[in-house]
């Protein structure tokens, strides 16, 4: 009995710290969908924000800059580099009306191209690694509390806290604003919306720049919790499709990406921390590897018969 | 005089049409150009880099050996996106797809007795690629037919399914003893190249791969141009509902372009492992499967452009190993490549351009005559 609430108390923080960037990345990915513009560039998203993140803490850290400033600094580098990368999906896919798939692939690839580019430039090398990420802390109080203490209060990173107030903040201003509203019919309706007299390509924009401030997010917290480094090999490993996956199982609804992503994220957490858990410890390396990919494709298997895609995802308008 | 110069100037009946041709010339145009801006923002004399990168490609029979080598990989990846393209199909697991491809024949090539006769090795190795990467397109296929799931993200899932099966595979089969993350290299005998071939081309990594490349791009050119096979997919590319109400099983329909379009990276993965190289890496994604997407692209998705943007962008991609010299990184190439497909996806502006361009010189050439017939 100890020794599976030692497991659960390694796997559930490790889960959370997981859980965040595809929660960033689904989100990003929510408010562009919604808004009706499909976004598969996620993944190049969130990779520019983990590298201009990189690149930004290791320069300032080198002049000397406080470590949580510094930090800090490179958190905001990374959401405007990704904005000015999606600024680029914005206009093909809205103001020239490109086919937004293709698009997006473009955008990917620019991404890693550019940042394999820059970070050779910048350290000479294809890795950017930062000295030390962020210090986990006890929450006061909070972390005393039996059960949930130890899993969701004790050695937590403050992003987790971010991540999750900008998810609350998303919530309402989807569902309890004009803004969110109009936002929202631009993904159903356009044309209902346009007679309206709302700008479609302005509201457009908006979700598409918005995707590319959560996805940078994303990509920073991915490089300041666990990561500790931008690796161009490796890239994110694909974490920014599973965000796209997360965000069709669940359903387009803030809730709904917020229990898909927990979801992967505690499947990227145990096939990561396999090898301390006792029964799966002698799977194959490559086998745990492929797990969480598999869930997802058979979670999208269930899900995808009755999804319910915003209607005009994907049209230019 | 002048009634001659009315002869020479005839009545230009319409604007002229917008080739595709010029639309890509233009794309890979840009596409230096942003190189040059990127070379120039970081201090580099652009043309100096240029002439590193043609030199690298193409200065002596060796280099060009290896440029159409690596162009192989690219054909055949550009083809399987082209082919499922025409179906309205995304084919973006072509990585996966080549992996499979890649390690079944591996496998094959170390557990295949070394007594068998090479033409008949190569056959099974052909049809072996063939199949696994049919296998895995079909999978794709399947979830979009069966279930609706989005093309795009089951092959990226099963592009990181193939990814980690590899990691096991290789050393679970074919371990190198002295290198742990790679697989043990194969001879000669037991990869696509030939002595002949490396004698004639200056050691280089050329092999029977071309030539399949070369018979892969026949081929779908005639499945799509010439049977009925070819007709309903691109039927049901064009409009899958007109489609269905002419009776073409679009559910079938789907299932076949992606079997066909992953067999085709199946091969490029035989041509690329057993061929190129003769190791496999563990922990290693192909790059070719996003180089496919802008090879077809660029080529307009049909085989005779991907064959020559593929033989372009093999040129980048092997010219770039000469960039070290002059201080320039070399993912300038990788970097060049993703600005033409990002210009690829706004040809329409690129072509509206041309459009505008051309009905102006309509307007010239309507005035002249218009000016001359007064007279």
């Amino acid at each position: 009995m100890n020794g599976i609430w030692d497991v659960i108390k390694i796997i559930i923080p490790g889960a959370i710290a997981y859980t965040m960037p595809i929660l960033m990345g689904a989100l990003g990915g929510l408010y562009s969908e919604r808004s009706g513009v499909t976004n598969l560039c996620i993944e190049g998203l969130m990779l520019f924000g983990c590298f201009a993140s990189a690149a930004t803490i290791v320069k300032l850290q080198a002049l000397g800059m406080d470590y949580t400033l510094s930090i800090v600094c490179g958190i905001c580098v990374a959401m405007l580099a990704s904005m000015a990368l999606s600024y680029l999906h914005a206009l093909a896919s809205i103001k020239l009306k490109a086919d937004q798939t293709i698009s997006g692939t473009a955008i990917n690839m620019v991404s890693s191209a550019l940042s394999l580019f820059l970070a050779q430039t910048i350290t000479g090398s294809g890795n950017i690694t930062i000295v030390r990420g962020i210090v986990r802390r006890n929450i006061p109080l909070l972390s005393k509390i039996p059960v949930l203490g130890p899993l969701f209060f004790s050695q937590t990173y403050w992003t987790t806290w971010l991540c999750l107030l900008v998810w609350g903040a998303s919530f309402f201003l989807l569902y309890k604003t004009n803004f969110g509203l109009r936002l929202r019919a631009c993904g159903e309706h356009p044309s209902a919306v346009a007679s309206a007299g709302v700008n479609v390509h302005k509201m457009r924009y908006i979700g598409v720049l918005l995707s590319g401030v959560l996805s940078g997010l994303g990509g920073a917290v991915i490089l300041v919790t666990y990561a500790g480094e931008y690796n161009s090999g490796a890239g994110i490993n694909g974490l920014g499709f599973l965000a796209i996956s997360a965000l069709i199982f669940g359903q387009w609804k803030p809730l709904g990406i917020l229990g898909s992503t927990a979801f992967f994220g505690l499947f990227m957490t145990i096939a990561n921390t396999g090898r301390v858990i006792p029964g799966i410890a002698n799977i194959p390396t490559g086998f745990l590897g492929l797990f969480p990919y598999l869930a997802t494709l058979i979670a999208l298997i269930l899900s995808s018969k009755k999804s319910r895609a915003p209607l005009a995802s994907g049209q230019p308008f | 005089m002048k009634k001659e110069t009315a002869k020479v100037i005839k009545k230009p009946l319409e604007v002229k049409k917008v080739p595709s041709f010029l639309v890509s010339i233009s794309t890979v145009f840009l596409g230096v150009l942003a190189g040059s801006i990127l070379i120039l923002m970081i201090g580099k004399n652009p043309i100096k880099g240029f002439e590193r990168l043609l030199f690298g490609a193409f200065s002596n029979v060796r280099r060009v050996g290896n440029t159409l080598s690596m162009s192989t990989q690219l054909i055949l990846m550009g083809l399987s996106f082209s082919f499922a393209y025409k179906t309205g199909l995304f084919n973006i697991g072509g990585s996966g797809q080549m992996l499979m491809g890649g390690i079944v024949s591996t496998i094959l090539g170390h557990y295949l007795p070394s007594s068998m006769p090479k033409p008949l090795y190569v056959v099974i190795v052909v049809m072996a690629a063939l199949a696994t990467g049919a296998l895995w397109g079909l999978i794709t296929g399947f979830l979009k037919a069966k279930f609706n799931v989005h093309e795009v993200v089951s092959s990226i899932m099963l592009n990181w399914i193939a990814f980690w099966l590899c990691y096991d595979f290789i050393p679970r089969f074919v371990k190198d003893q002295a290198i742990a993350v790679k697989s043990k290299p194969l001879p000669l005998s037991r990869t696509l190249g030939t002595e002949w071939l490396r004698n004639v081309t200056g050691m280089s990594t050329l092999n029977f791969g071309f030539l399949f490349a070369i018979i892969a791009c026949i081929v779908v050119w005639f499945i799509l141009e010439k049977t009925t096979l070819g007709f309903n997919l691109k039927a049901v590319g064009a409009n899958k509902y007109c489609a269905e109400y002419a009776g073409i099983k679009i559910h079938k329909s789907i299932m076949i372009s992606m079997a066909i379009a992953g067999s085709l990276a199946g091969l490029a993965g035989l041509t690329y492992y057993c061929g190129y190289s003769n190791l496999m890496e563990m922990g290693k994604m192909p790059n070719e499967g996003f180089d496919g997407i802008a090879v077809a692209l660029l080529g307009n998705c049909s085989p005779i452009g991907v064959f020559f943007a593929a033989i372009f962008f093999g040129a980048l991609k092997m010219g770039k190993g000469s960039l070290a010299a002059t201080g320039i990184p070399t993912e300038l190439a990788d970097t060049i490549i993703a600005t033409i497909i990002y210009f690829a996806a706004t040809s329409i502006l690129i072509a509206s351009f041309w459009k505008k361009v051309f009905k102006k010189c309509y307007e010239k050439k309507l005035a002249k005559y218009e000016g001359e017939e007064k007279k």
